[in-house]
């Protein structure tokens, strides 16, 4: 190890002899992250990358793709004005259900946690079954703009309104609508990896704490769980990430396609009705390329934020 | 734990806590009502007779509970040409593919990169963020030429393989390994132990809550596979597409729709009831005090 870290020292000959013999040293390591890297460099980095520079063609998936330059970047900035739409609802979408549902994941998972071990089972179940499966075609029919609507009905019930609200199709509500239910999805993948962080907290930290005169939970939480958690803090910003980002399925689902006045047009929507309405993959692919770029800067932000603190 | 409260009940500080504890039951209970309603609602409408999908004011309960839905949708599965039983295999054969490679391979990988220090793993982890964070749908197209360059068209391989290698458990094991002391591996090493033996014996039975995590995410994610373009032959299909033909059949279907929904969710739920009670049951101990 000692010799290693001298190399910067060394002649270029003998750097490369000591990186060799250093991964023949490794050899079993590689050996154990063969099955992954083989399946996962075949179907995804391949494909990943064959798909990097489709962004600069004309592709529509009949012929082959043409190279057009920079042409397709040129149109979404210049000449589309949906897609200006588009990001806009994107980034209120992202900065709305982002960081809530990221601090929700992490409030739910440390209170949960706090609990006695029946309960535990029950409410991480219930704040996890909405992300498991395609129930959420049921707000539909609390949203629905007629008076069978669950909600319409309650609050013409109750006076507030006198005639039903359209709640689906009033350019007015569409995004709250849309933001409502995707935080009502959103404590998946995060969320449960926050609770087996929890989990995973070697107790004796705690012992070794309250001997050293922490006295609540406030303290408990600062100074021992959220270093400890750090990890899975980051695993779970990734995934909020990716899922406030690239949204688009519950809207399309839920406010139909497209939206009322494109009110809950997403980035990924556009990319949706370019490449499978209108067969247009080399403008869908510049999209996503936008897209990636985004959620790429904002993950380096956040990594920066947990690693500073 | 009872060592914990010993030494919370030095400080004086039981009553206190007690208190927290049911406020913090009172909030999730409230946040947990407007979580379940909807699922609740769907379950109930799952149940409903056609003459009660449109009562008027809706209900919020099932007057004349009925199976009539999941019969309607069992008969339309029955009917099709290929016996339904062959959906139900294929669906569980290629779970449990999925499932058991994905958490072997991930697992084995993650340990490699969290603990071992190799030659280029900063890069492969690098690629790992990226490949989650690069969504484009263009990604399906090439995926389906590399898939047919290497004849995969209409096989199982077609259903299994593009889903075995998964970013996202690998990152999960990655992040939850990294809390794993390097002396625990150190003394293994000096043991005389290998670093198979080290991964599969040391490192990840002390890492139970990742692993049944990431158990729950696989399951969920292999359970829900449909192929789409990869496989269009009828005899290699899976459940969640017929399901899904099946809800669009129905007679009433909005009713239908629901019950092929709660019908798909269920061995997931039980997957995760049985994997979040090991989650849970887990008392953390490193052993090791610095």
């Amino acid at each position: 190890m000692l010799e290693y870290e001298q190399i910067g020292k060394r002649s270029k000959a003998e750097e490369r002899r000591l990186l060799w013999r250093k991964i023949k040293q490794d050899k079993e390591c590689y050996f154990m992250l063969l099955p992954f890297m083989l399946v996962f460099v075949i179907f995804t980095v391949i494909p990943v990358v064959m798909s990097l520079p489709m962004g600069f063609t004309d592709f529509d998936m009949v012929q082959l793709p043409k190279f057009v330059g920079l042409s397709n970047y040129a149109t979404l900035f210049l000449n589309d004005s949906i897609f200006i739409q588009s990001i806009r609802v994107t980034l209120i979408f992202a900065l709305f259900t982002g960081p809530l549902s990221y601090v929700l994941c992490f409030l739910l998972a440390w209170l949960i946690n706090e609990l006695p071990q029946k309960l535990k089972t029950i409410f991480t179940l219930i704040f996890y079954v909405p992300s498991m499966a395609n129930v959420y075609t049921i707000w539909q029919l609390i949203f629905s703009g007629d008076v069978y609507g669950y909600l319409n009905s309650i609050l013409l019930n109750l006076g507030l309104i006198t005639s039903p609200i359209q709640w689906l199709t009033d350019s007015r509500y569409v995004l709250g609508v849309v933001i409502v239910v995707q935080l009502w999805i959103s404590l998946g993948a995060g969320f449960l990896a926050l609770r087996a962080g929890f989990q995973n907290i070697d107790r004796s930290q705690y012992e070794a704490g309250a001997i050293e005169g922490i006295q609540n939970r406030w303290q408990e939480l600062i100074y021992i769980t959220i270093p400890a958690m750090r990890p899975q803090m980051l695993f779970a910003a990734v995934m909020q990430i990716v899922s406030s980002f690239t949204a688009g399925t519950v809207a399309q689902s839920l406010v139909g396609f497209p939206s009322t006045d494109y009110k809950a047009h997403t980035i990924m929507t556009h990319a949706y009705d370019y490449g499978w309405v209108r067969f247009e993959m080399g403008y869908a692919s510049a999209i996503c390329m936008i897209l990636f770029i985004a959620m790429l800067v904002c993950h380096q932000l956040i990594r920066k934020l947990l690693k500073t603190d | 734990m009872t060592n914990i409260d010993k030494v919370k009940g030095s400080h004086k500080m039981v009553g206190n806590r007690l208190g927290g504890t049911i406020a913090i039951f009172i909030f999730l209970s409230l946040l947990g009502l407007f979580m379940a309603l909807p699922i609740y609602l769907a379950v109930m409408m799952s149940m409903k007779p056609v003459h009660e999908l449109f009562v008027f004011p809706p209900k919020f309960y099932v007057i004349d509970p009925t199976l009539d839905n999941f019969r309607d949708m069992f008969r339309v599965l029955s009917n099709l040409w290929t016996p339904f039983s062959r959906y139900v295999f294929n669906s569980v054969f290629v779970t449990v593919c999925v499932t058991a490679a994905q958490c072997v391979f991930a697992s084995m990988g993650a340990f490699v990169l969290a603990k071992c220090h190799i030659v280029g793993g900063e890069i492969i982890n690098k690629i790992i963020v990226i490949s989650l964070l690069y969504q484009s749908n263009v990604i399906y197209i090439m995926q389906y030429i590399v898939m047919a360059k290497l004849h995969m068209i209409n096989t199982y391989w077609a259903l299994i393989l593009p889903s075995v290698a998964s970013p996202m458990c690998l990152f999960l094991m990655r992040q939850s390994m990294e809390t794993v002391p390097d002396e625990m591996i150190e003394a293994a090493k000096v043991d005389g132990a290998n670093l198979f033996t080290i991964c599969w014996k040391i490192v990840i039975p002390n890492q139970k809550p990742a692993l049944m995590t990431m158990i729950i995410f696989s399951f969920q994610a292999a359970w829900n596979i449909q192929g789409g373009t990869l496989v269009y032959k009828e005899s290699l299909k899976t459940l969640p597409t017929v399901v899904q033909q099946a809800a669009n059949a129905g007679l009433a279907r909005a009713g239908v729709a629901m019950a092929a929904a709660v019908f798909m969710l269920i061995p997931p739920v039980i997957i995760f009831m049985l994997a979040q009670k090991q989650v849970i049951e887990t008392m953390a101990y490193s052993g090791i005090k610095d």
